[in-house]
């Protein structure tokens, strides 16, 4: 009779101790999360530190030249960052207007079979590979423009702005329409006891209640665009130039990593490590931006 | 108590611009979508008639070649499929483990936090940044070199925050009786798990799966980082081998191409005639991507159907 027992509590114990096993297993896997990020970091900093003792904090944020491959090399970070600025510029003011008004038009006037043929074509547009956005932006989207502007040349950051915006309205109007359906029923039928239309409801009843999470959506769309590689790197040349016309050809932070990973730069050069530089300025950006986005996010969530 | 006429006819007014308006608006909502429609649709067009006369069996069966007319893809989607391979083998347990622990075994703690808002910040990085910590990492590091394992891992690392939350939705939408039924029986925790909440969450894991390679066969820029060739003319190794033990794995060492890489090499080509080829093989890789999320569409909408608590 007590072997019998101890033979149970032997079994229990033994289950005990795979549980124990299985979770920590578990747990290693959530953890390794973390040491993806941690990784980023240590690569991004390690080379970067490398490249900051070959070239003052201050040239790179100040010089107006970026010729890091010449013999005369100047480090003038400005110089990719107005190309990011301006392109994700451009193409912010294609997904911000064209989002907005499609999360309006689903989350308050399409009947809901229109909701459900939309959501999936905008989920489709979001997911076509970039390269792929990059050809059409470089063979279709120029000519076209080319066609109302003949002056633009057949690489610029116009075509490719508005190439990724198109690629960003999803995001936009997703997240923008989560919010605003997000906004209690209270709200607009208080609003259309006192006549107001949908129009009006919707412009000064809802978009404001859900302001906090449009605002989080533009900002993940920047994000997003500030991160966007391959259309660039196919449609906006990668002449590095401090412009401030889209019009024209430039670099970016992420195009330039892309060109100097086509040709073979030795490991260790400068060169080398300036991609590790131009990454860790970009990872900084997008980290601002998401934070950013994933508070005013968790903070209009919260109110209702 | 009737108003004067005038001021009647002044609010039917108001009324009648009023709904003008709305009207107006409606259009130019109609008219947004309309234009993200056209974009599809003008993209599909571009690229199937620039690459229709590509479209051949050889296509499929060619190595890329100096001449346009007779280059083809079978690296590239050789190359893909082996890279998706490693990448669905990297992600799927670790993501799914990690989504488990999250929502089944995670203790209210400053632990769970960090690994929280720290998934949540992964998923905002941009691809090229994993590209810059597999080329400092995984290539100059630790000597996995520009081969398949490299990028099939770099991958991996990109899209776990995709499978991480697809896992943890799927898990939470299980209602806690399952639980309580399984405890009641005396299961253990993780005979719960195993016995009921994977299987009964697995449409929605899958679902995130598919949706995170989806997106991981179209990523480009961390592959062109890590250093990938863009001119194979080779297969990699055969993964089955006639001799014992009749599996073979120096095909992940080997050097290799993707469709992505592939479409960007013959893009960036002056020469037309390969703008053809990138147009036939960007077609076929959106088609991909398109069927993978047709099938987690499909998968999510059967699960809404069938399953009710």
């Amino acid at each position: 009779m007590t072997g019998h027992v101890s033979a149970r509590l032997a079994r229990r114990a033994s289950r005990h101790v795979k549980e124990r096993v299985i979770e920590a297993i578990l747990f290693a896997a959530a953890a390794i999360s973390v040491l993806v990020t941690l990784g980023i970091v240590y690569v991004l900093l390690k080379e970067s530190l490398v490249f900051f003792s070959h070239v003052s904090v201050i040239d790179f944020l100040t010089d107006t030249q970026w010729t890091p491959l010449f013999d005369d090399a100047h480090f003038g970070i400005m110089v990719l960052l107005s190309g990011t600025a301006i392109s994700s510029l451009v193409a912010l003011l294609v997904a911000i207007p064209v989002g907005t008004i499609i999360a309006i038009y689903l989350a308050e006037f399409a009947a809901p079979q229109v909701r459900e043929i939309a959501k999936p074509i905008l989920e489709v547009l979001s997911g076509i590979p970039t390269v792929v956005f990059g050809f059409f932006a470089l063979l279709f989207v120029t000519p076209l423009l080319q066609w109302f502007i003949p002056s633009l040349p057949g690489f610029s950051l116009l075509s490719a702005g508005i190439v990724m915006g198109i690629m960003i309205v999803p995001i936009v109007s997703s997240i923008s329409e989560d919010a605003m359906r997000a906004v209690p029923m209270s709200l607009r039928e208080g609003s259309y006891a006192m006549g107001a239309t949908r129009l009006q409801t919707a412009l000064r009843v809802v978009f404001p209640a859900a302001i906090s999470g449009i605002a989080a959506a533009y900002i993940l769309g920047i994000a997003r665009a500030v991160g966007e590689t391959m259309i660039l790197a196919i449609a906006a040349g990668m002449q590095p130039n401090l412009v401030w016309n889209p019009m024209e050809p430039a670099a970016t932070i992420t195009s330039f990593i892309v060109q100097v990973a086509l040709g073979d730069l030795p490991h260790g050069s400068v060169g080398y490590n300036t991609i590790f530089a131009a990454g860790l300025t970009l990872m900084l950006f997008t980290l601002v931006f998401n934070l950013l986005g994933f508070w005013l996010q968790r903070r209009y969530r919260e109110k209702y | 108590m009737s108003l004067p006429a005038e001021e009647i006819a002044a609010i039917r007014a108001n009324i009648a611009r009023r709904k003008t308006r709305d009207l107006i608006f409606t259009s130019i909502g109609i008219l947004c979508l309309v234009i993200a429609l056209l974009t599809i649709a003008a993209l599909f067009a571009d690229m199937i008639i620039t690459g229709w006369d590509r479209f051949r069996p050889g296509f499929f069966t060619d190595f890329p070649s100096r001449r346009a007319a007779q280059a083809g893809i079978l690296s590239a989607w050789v190359g893909s499929v082996a890279v998706m391979g490693v990448t669905a083998a990297v992600a799927v347990p670790l993501g799914v483990a990690a989504g488990i622990w999250l929502e089944e075994y995670a203790p209210r703690h400053w632990i769970t936090d960090i690994i929280e808002i720290n998934i949540n910040n992964l998923a905002g990085v941009p691809s090229i940044i994993y590209g810059l910590l597999a080329l400092g990492l995984f290539v100059y590091t630790f000597g996995l070199g520009q081969s398949i394992q490299t990028a099939g891992l770099t991958l991996a690392l990109l899209i776990l925050p995709v499978v991480i939350v697809a896992t943890r939705e799927a898990i939470r939408s299980i209602p806690q009786m399952i639980r309580e039924a399984a405890y009641g029986l005396g299961a253990t925790k993780w005979q719960t798990v195993k016995d009921h909440i994977l299987p009964y969450s697995l449409p929605g894991i899958l679902t995130g799966i598919i949706i995170g390679l989806s997106r991981a066969i179209g990523e480009t820029a961390p592959i062109i980082t890590i250093g990938a060739l863009t001119f194979i003319a080779f297969l990699p190794p055969s993964p089955i081998t006639d001799t014992a033990p009749f599996l073979n794995f120096e095909w992940l060492q080997a050097p290799f191409t993707v469709m992505p890489i592939q479409i960007f090499n013959w893009t960036s080509r002056p020469d037309a005639a390969f703008h053809q080829n990138a147009a036939a093989a960007g077609a076929i890789l959106v088609a991909m991507t398109l069927a993978m999320n047709a099938i987690a569409i499909w998968l999510r909408y059967r699960l809404r159907k069938n399953i009710k608590w």
